[in-house]
């Protein structure tokens, strides 16, 4: 089983507090953590492997910094890691996110599993799996809680829905997206620690990946945002 | 459409000259983009998301922001408002009947139709009912593979209407099968989609649909434009609108579609559906719920909730640390890791409001909240606040609703 398991990092929004005078956020000293989403899909990734074997290839798309994002799924056990990492990636939407995704995918080759974690902390879309699904043109299953079983280039997931669940079954290559009901994600390691300090993590920019410049970043998104506001108070 | 996306880059800098290093616009920062640098304010291009958020804090007009230049393709071809007419087992989905009741608002403001896709097995008999809630075509594909939901053939069906009756504005219910859908469809459409908005509006001299959403688990509203592509696509929480009303006296017409077999191909198969009971009301849907926080100290202390909830027909939820001491199930939980849930009325019982439970329910009608800490979270976002000892108070509610509502 080739594995490639899609993670972001986010701001660790328990640590973000509201100034009450202001009503603004305070992010001073808000540090960043791997989405938590992401967790549970590195921890399915991990135990697929233990029963089938294969390979865990983690890769996220940010800025420089979120190569610590992949070090930490580094020590919880996965292979390896890549950073798509360009400014031109800047800006980018969901859309755009899911297309420079999907090109580094084709990019690393052969493989038989996506997985994501059903949505980011920080902007809760819950788009960009799916997306991802869309672009290379592969079957989804999205909200998966439990995988029953993988066989014969075929697999079988409960997928979570408001009033149960759904059994589906899926040939392989497929993309998932799990929630937090699916595992209890695992504690590194030391000794995947030390391995997640010495690993290489392999960086692939705009060029790497193909990527059309019309597709990507700010100027690929089909959505803006056209204005913020900070609103919780009544 | 997939051409040049735009001809002028949207930008953003800072004119060094008139910075005075006041920090304002670092303060205005979501995305921690901005640092100070020998007194004047640096952009970190790496984190920039080009938001624009800086510059009305900048009391000094010393950020520089070009939106980008709007390019006009085919998009005046699009006309009219569509709703993703959401069916389980033949049941059109409350959160349609919200959607056409808003629906028909932006309709009427931008002057155009308002339709409702219906796709499924033998539901024609559905599609009336759509008119009646203000929908004035519906279009329904009907196929034995339409019957449950399925990712592929649904997309593939939507894309084929979308191209062919081309709608400006296309929206879904932020509901597991409408998120999934709809980011298939942004992508085989080549068009833009917001995620779970809670409000929008009509930007009548461009035909814009303004986009609003919580951020930031809730903590900032993004208003999103998709200005060069269509449909303009959404994805909208429960029990943000108000259900259209039946009026039976309203005509509509029925459009029918049938496309080559292979477009209601599945790769995935549905196995089964297995229903889990459950003995409260689905919490998305409930229009009172009374949650229940670490204030309840043990387990028992549900008991409270649970009468309160049943005497006011409403639903049972809990914060992730209720659900996290094993106090309750996890299906009851309320918050950014649990349920996003909008009802008229929402009881906080012993909940601190921590950012991520606030999340996922600040956008509810009224909120009481009920906690013995003068100085919890949870009373900056109350409608109404009770500062005591829940096991006190509540069963005083419980008891005054009781006779009240005479049960």
């Amino acid at each position: 089983m080739n594995i490639i398991v899609c993670i972001k990092q986010v701001p660790d929004t328990q640590d973000i507090k509201i100034n009450p005078e202001t009503n603004t956020l305070i992010r001073e000293g808000v540090k960043s953590i791997v989405n938590p989403f992401d967790m549970y899909a590195i921890e399915e990734g991990l135990r697929i492997k233990e029963r089938l074997g294969g390979k865990i290839t983690v890769i996220t798309m940010g800025p420089p910094q979120a190569d610590e994002a992949l070090r930490e799924a580094i020590s919880m056990g996965a292979d390896e890691a890549v950073l798509i990492t360009d400014r031109a990636f800047a800006g980018a939407d969901t859309w755009a996110t899911s297309y420079t995704l999907s090109k580094s995918i084709e990019k690393l080759g052969k493989y038989d599993l996506i997985i994501c974690g059903k949505q980011a902390m920080d902007g809760d879309t819950a788009q960009v799996g799916p997306g991802i699904a869309a672009q290379i043109d592969i079957p989804q299953v999205t909200y998966v809680k439990k995988t029953e079983e993988i066989k014969d280039g075929f697999a079988r997931f409960e997928r979570m829905t408001g009033e149960g669940y759904e059994v589906i079954e899926t040939p392989l290559p497929c993309l998932i997206t799990v929630v937090k009901e699916i595992n209890e994600p695992r504690l590194p390691s030391l000794k995947g620690k030390i391995r997640a300090k010495q690993a290489k993590i392999v960086k692939l920019t705009s060029k790497d990946i193909n990527a059309d410049p019309n597709k990507i970043g700010l100027k690929g998104s089909p959505t803006v945002v056209d204005k913020i506001l900070n609103s919780l108070r009544r | 459409m997939t051409e040049d996306k735009s001809s002028k880059q949207r930008s953003i800098e800072i004119i060094h000259k008139k910075c005075v290093g006041c920090t304002l616009c670092v303060r205005a920062c979501l995305f921690d983009a901005i640092r100070m640098e020998d007194k004047t304010a640096v952009i970190d291009y790496d984190k920039c998301t080009l938001c624009g958020a800086c510059v009305p804090a900048c009391k000094f007009d010393a950020i520089r922001f070009e939106k980008g230049e709007e390019i006009k393709a085919a998009i005046e071809d699009y006309k009219g408002v569509w709703v993703f007419g959401e069916q389980k087992k033949g049941i059109i989905q409350n959160v349609v009947y919200e959607l056409l009741g808003e629906g028909r608002e932006l309709a009427d403001e931008l002057g155009s139709e308002l339709a409702c896709v219906l796709l499924g097995k033998a539901i024609e008999g559905k599609a009336q009912e759509l008119i009646w809630r203000g929908a004035d075509k519906v279009y329904l594909v009907e196929h034995p593979n339409l019957k449950n939901y399925q990712d592929e053939p649904y997309t593939n069906v939507i894309v084929e209407l979308v191209k062919e009756f081309k709608p400006e504005i296309l929206l879904y219910g932020a509901t597991s099968i409408g998120r999934s859908l709809a980011s298939r469809i942004a992508v085989k459409l080549d068009t833009g989609l917001t995620a779970d908005c809670t409000k929008l509006s009509i930007d009548k001299e461009k035909r814009l649909l303004l986009q609003t959403r919580p951020a930031f688990g809730g903590n900032i509203m993004a208003t999103i434009l998709c200005v060069n592509y269509r449909p303009q696509m959404a994805t909208i929480r429960h029990k943000v609108f108000k259900e259209a009303v039946v009026d039976r006296s309203r005509k509509g017409r029925i459009i029918k579609r049938s496309y080559p077999e292979n477009s209601y191909e599945s790769r995935t198969k549905l196995i089964d559906i297995v229903e889990e009971v459950s003995e409260t009301v689905n919490l998305a849907e409930a229009n009172i719920i009374v949650s229940g926080g670490r204030g309840l100290g043990k387990s028992e202390g549900f008991k409270v909730i649970e009468e309160f909830a049943k005497v006011l027909g409403g639903a049972v939820g809990a914060s992730r640390s209720a659900v996290d001491a094993g106090w309750i199930p996890y299906s009851h939980q309320v918050g950014q890791t649990g349920k996003t849930v909008c009802p008229k009325i929402y009881f906080a019982c012993g909940i601190s409001g921590q950012i991520q439970h606030l999340a996922g329910m600040y956008s509810s009608d009224i909120i009481v909240a009920i906690n013995k800490d003068p100085h919890a979270p949870i009373f900056s976002v109350a409608t109404y606040g009770i500062v005591g000892d829940l096991y006190e108070i509540v069963p005083a509610l419980t008891q005054k609703f009781k006779e009240v509502l005479k049960k």
